[in-house]
């Protein structure tokens, strides 16, 4: 038997942007939020409760990349410069929001500083990641292995709907981790904020997912062709269940199911997203295969891979164990 | 024209921003093994004072690791905006390289981070003391990956070219342990080792200067001093190995070092002057005869090529490498004649009675950065004008883009590098500023500790164990 490793290895890509768009997800929406509350303690309280992750979250961004970079050298050649302004805003204000985790116990007086540094830059950041995905959707053209579209294809209604999708998105993520790892005002005030990202993502997710098949014939047929349109079928009625188990959450004031019901509509959206990108890599332009490294490259890096991610999965899961429970706003120490 | 701006923008984009993150691994890499020290010799000793110094360069430390992680992601997206036709290339050799980067050290470092600076009142300090030493091989296993890489730049092997026009691989081991990449490797590791220990032992001479009975600080002076003394040797000899290797692959690279134009038997060594490349010579020169042969060849007559042996085009720039290796050079040799002087003050038993002493490590504190950016910008002038040396060209390794967006987004990262980071230098000093305590505390008192909440608190284990000094 022989493998398909490019195909494999899409897999562990997609596999990587879903762990990244979900843990990070959560921990940039904790900044999206952060205008909202005023109170310090409060603030420190939801800085807390993402500082010891943010780093190994945001590796998994590093690993997209980085990945892309091995496996598919040449998607990653068109797509950067094709998204070049989103790419390096997406970066910069990810330096911004970065420093910010430790520069804000640093000073008093700058502290307001870092605080907007940190919500604006974790703003910035989700926004830029919807345009590029909603570009993405879009299509990449590509001629003679380099981009052949102009600077400012990326820019569309579709791409700037997409942005505001995934910041309202990325709210209600933090929220409901607010929810589960705080007490007292923050969570309160994330409870509001779930009543409204929710409702909020459900209708963007509509709206995107309607939106899709009407930008081109390829997803059209993709998505509303016999036997396909039955294949499909359990997302939708998964996602209903998914929003259900959000408000039964919401009701019963449970601590956990609300942020599990969220990271579930995460999941599928991104599996209708895999359903709708597949067989390209850059639609409508690059395959899978056609964009591959040589075999050789894959199967160097599947070897260690196939070691390698198991063993960081356990020590993530352990990382996140170590700091179980509650966030205290202020130090139980000294 | 507009090709050649666009070329122009994205290198200067690019040497700046991997100049800025390179101060910081060239600074955590070294701190993190000194960290783990440390913690060591606190578990092996049961004395605070290491524990304080622990907690003292634990909080310098999450600073500067957070500026090398931001400017570092930025890093690993650079080669695909500015230098996609590179990318598509060198993607098959390079791309698994620093995905095993990612995946061996990123996470490695990122993963137990938290602990190390979180998690001392979660854990048993023998937990803790691995999450330490696992945060410190995640730094030296991200050095070998990315030096494998860029060495690989230097020094090709282990590949074939396929049809598109990609490098291919025909033989990994041949590909990572490329000729440059072990004299690489030793070079740019015990150089962040050696920035780490003048750091160090400037941040502790301060201390002394104002209070020479400041246990702390006479422990930091004197562990850094010994790394000096250890150190500096050491990378003289790697440096002068490395500088062989480079003779072998890519001897115009050592020409413009040394400034030598003429192909001669018994070159001499150039100390100084002013290169002249018009004129293809180097004015107002001091030169001690012979010698350069000699350092080069082992030979007082051997013979030396000069730049003249390549076309003008095929050239690096003389004015760049001449000095920044001079300034690389001239630092090493400053530094071994400080270890050399604390050595002869401890025979004496002056260590800690020269206030001389204390002013030239004070003065010499911030060498290390500048040593380490004048090897690399050596190095990499020196391989112009290729990126894959002797095989891709860097003319022909860029995007095709827009000159306006390089130039735009040059500009901001310049901005925002500098407003940032220069903030983050800022409060770098200001924690170094503050002196050792015998107990210092843990991450200032709001800084994320969590508070055990609903689930079964985890065991604590006091770190305040009492001092047995
Ligand atoms: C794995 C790859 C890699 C690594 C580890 C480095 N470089 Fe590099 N460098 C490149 C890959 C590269 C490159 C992509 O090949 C560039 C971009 C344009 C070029 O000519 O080569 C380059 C150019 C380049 C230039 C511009 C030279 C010129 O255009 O004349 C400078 C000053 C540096 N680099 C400096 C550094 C520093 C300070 C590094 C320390 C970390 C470093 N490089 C590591
Ligand atoms: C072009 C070359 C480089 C790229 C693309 C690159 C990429 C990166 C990235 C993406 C990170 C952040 C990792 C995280 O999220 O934790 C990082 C951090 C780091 N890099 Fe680089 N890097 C480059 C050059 C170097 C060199 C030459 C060295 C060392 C000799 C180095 C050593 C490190 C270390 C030790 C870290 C850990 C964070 C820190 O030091 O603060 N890098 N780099
Ligand atoms: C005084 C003795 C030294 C000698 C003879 C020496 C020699 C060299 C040579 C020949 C190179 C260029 C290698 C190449 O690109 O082919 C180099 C690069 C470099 N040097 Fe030095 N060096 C010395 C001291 C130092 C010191 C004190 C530091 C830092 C603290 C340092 C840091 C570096 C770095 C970071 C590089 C670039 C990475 C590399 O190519 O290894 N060097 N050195």
């Amino acid at each position: 038997m022989t493998l398909d490793l490019p195909l494999i290895w899409a897999g562990i890509i997609a596999f990587a942007v879903l762990v990244y768009v979900i843990l990070d997800g959560f921990d940039l929406g904790v900044g999206i939020l952060f205008p909202f509350i005023k109170n310090e303690a409060d603030r420190d309280q939801m800085m807390n409760s993402v500082a010891p992750v943010w780093d190994g979250n945001e590796t998994w961004l590093v690993l997209g990349g980085g990945g892309l970079f091995a496996a598919f050298p040449l998607a990653y050649a068109v797509i950067l410069p094709a998204l070049y302004i989103p790419i390096i805003t997406l970066l910069l204000s990810l330096v911004f929001r970065g420093v910010a985790f430790e520069y804000r116990w640093k000073t008093k007086r700058g502290q307001y500083l870092w605080d907007w540094a940190f919500a604006s830059g974790s703003i910035l950041a989700t926004f830029a990641q919807g345009i590029t995905l909603g570009a993405l959707i879009q299509g990449i053209p590509v001629i003679d292995r380099t981009y052949a579209g102009q600077f400012w294809d990326w820019l569309t209604p579709f791409s700037l709907m997409t942005g505001v999708a995934l910041v309202v998105g990325y709210a209600l993520l933090g929220a409901t981790w607010l929810i589960y790892k705080t007490e007292g005002d923050v969570q309160r005030a994330a409870h509001q904020f779930t009543w409204i990202a929710g409702p909020m993502t459900l209708v963007l997710i509509g709206c995107i997912s309607l939106w899709t098949p009407f930008l081109n014939e390829r997803f059209m047929e993709r998505w509303f062709s016999w036997p396909n349109l039955l294949y499909l079928t359990p997302v939708p009625i998964l996602v209903g269940l998914c929003a259900v188990s959000l408000y039964w959450g919401l009701i019963k004031k449970k601590g956990l199911i609300p942020f599990l019901a969220s990271l579930g509509l995460f999941i599928l959206s991104f599996i209708g997203l895999c359903f709708s990108f597949y067989p390209y890599i850059v639609p409508p332009s690059l395959t899978i295969w056609y964009a591959a490294a040589p075999d050789s490259s894959l199967s160097f890096l599947l070897t260690g891979s196939a070691f390698l991610l198991p063993l960081i999965l356990i020590y993530s899961v352990y990382s996140y164990w170590v700091f179980r429970g509650k966030v205290g706003a202020e130090s139980t120490y000294h | 024209m507009d090709q050649f701006n666009a070329l122009l923008l994205a290198r200067i984009q690019f040497a700046f921003t991997i100049s800025f993150h390179i101060i910081f691994p060239a600074f955590s890499i070294g701190l993190a093994s000194y960290l783990a020290v440390l913690n060591g010799l606190w578990l092996k000793t049961g004395q605070t004072i290491y524990l304080s110094l622990f907690d003292y360069w634990k909080k310098i430390f999450a600073v500067v690791f957070g500026m090398g992680v931001v400017s570092g992601v930025v890093m690993s997206y650079q080669f695909g905006t500015n230098w996609s036709v590179f990318s598509d290339k060198t993607g098959p050799v390079l791309g698994p390289l620093l995905a095993y980067e990612v995946l061996s050290a990123f996470f490695l470092e990122a993963g137990f981070l938290g602990i190390m600076l979180f998690g001392s009142n979660r854990i048993s300090p023998k937990l803790h003391f691995f999450a330490t030493v696992m945060v410190a091989l995640g730094t030296l296993v991200s050095a070998f990956w990315i030096l494998a890489a860029n060495s690989w730049m230097h020094t090709p092997k282990g590949y074939a070219i396929n049809t598109a026009g990609q490098f291919i691989v025909t033989d990994w081991w041949a590909v990572i342990f490329n000729p440059s990449f072990p004299y690489r490797l030793v070079h740019t590791v015990l150089a962040a080792y050696l920035t780490t220990a003048l750091v160090v032992s400037a941040v502790g001479a301060f201390h002394l200067l104002k209070n020479n009975t400041n246990t702390g600080a006479r422990i930091m002076f004197s562990m850094a001093m010994w790394m000096v003394v250890i150190v500096a040797p050491a990378q003289i000899i790697a440096g002068d190995r490395h500088g062989l290797n480079t003779l072998k692959y890519q001897p115009a690279k050592i020409a413009a070092m040394e400034g030598h134009f003429e192909t001669q038997a018994g070159a001499p060594l150039i100390l100084i002057g002013l290169p002249n490349p018009d004129k293809e010579r180097i004015d107002y020169s001091i030169i001690i005869p012979k010698l350069g042969s000699f350092i080069l060849t082992h030979d007082w007559n051997g013979m030396v090529k000069g730049l003249k042996e390549w076309p003008e085009d095929k050239r690096p720039s003389v004015n760049i490498v001449f000095w920044s290796f001079r300034i690389m050079l001239g630092i090493g040799f400053t530094i071994l004649a400080m270890g050399v002087w604390s050595l002869y003050l401890r025979n004496r038993r002056r260590f800690y009675e020269t206030p001389w002493m204390y002013r030239a490590a004070l003065l010499m504190g911030p060498a290390g950065f500048i040593a380490v950016l004048a090897g690399w910008i050596t190095t990499e002038a020196g391989r112009q004008p290729y990126t894959v040396y002797g095989l891709l060209m860097t003319s022909q390794s860029v995007s095709s883009i827009n000159t306006t967006a390089v130039g735009i987004t040059l500009i901001a990262f310049i901005m925002i590098y500098f407003m940032l980071f220069g903030a983050g230098v800022f409060y770098v000093l200001r924690l170094m500023s503050k002196p050792p305590m015998d107990r210092e505390p843990d991450i200032s008192p709001n800084q994320p500790i969590l508070a055990t909440g609903l689930m079964p608190a985890p065991v604590i284990v006091s770190n305040q164990t009492e001092s047995s000094l």
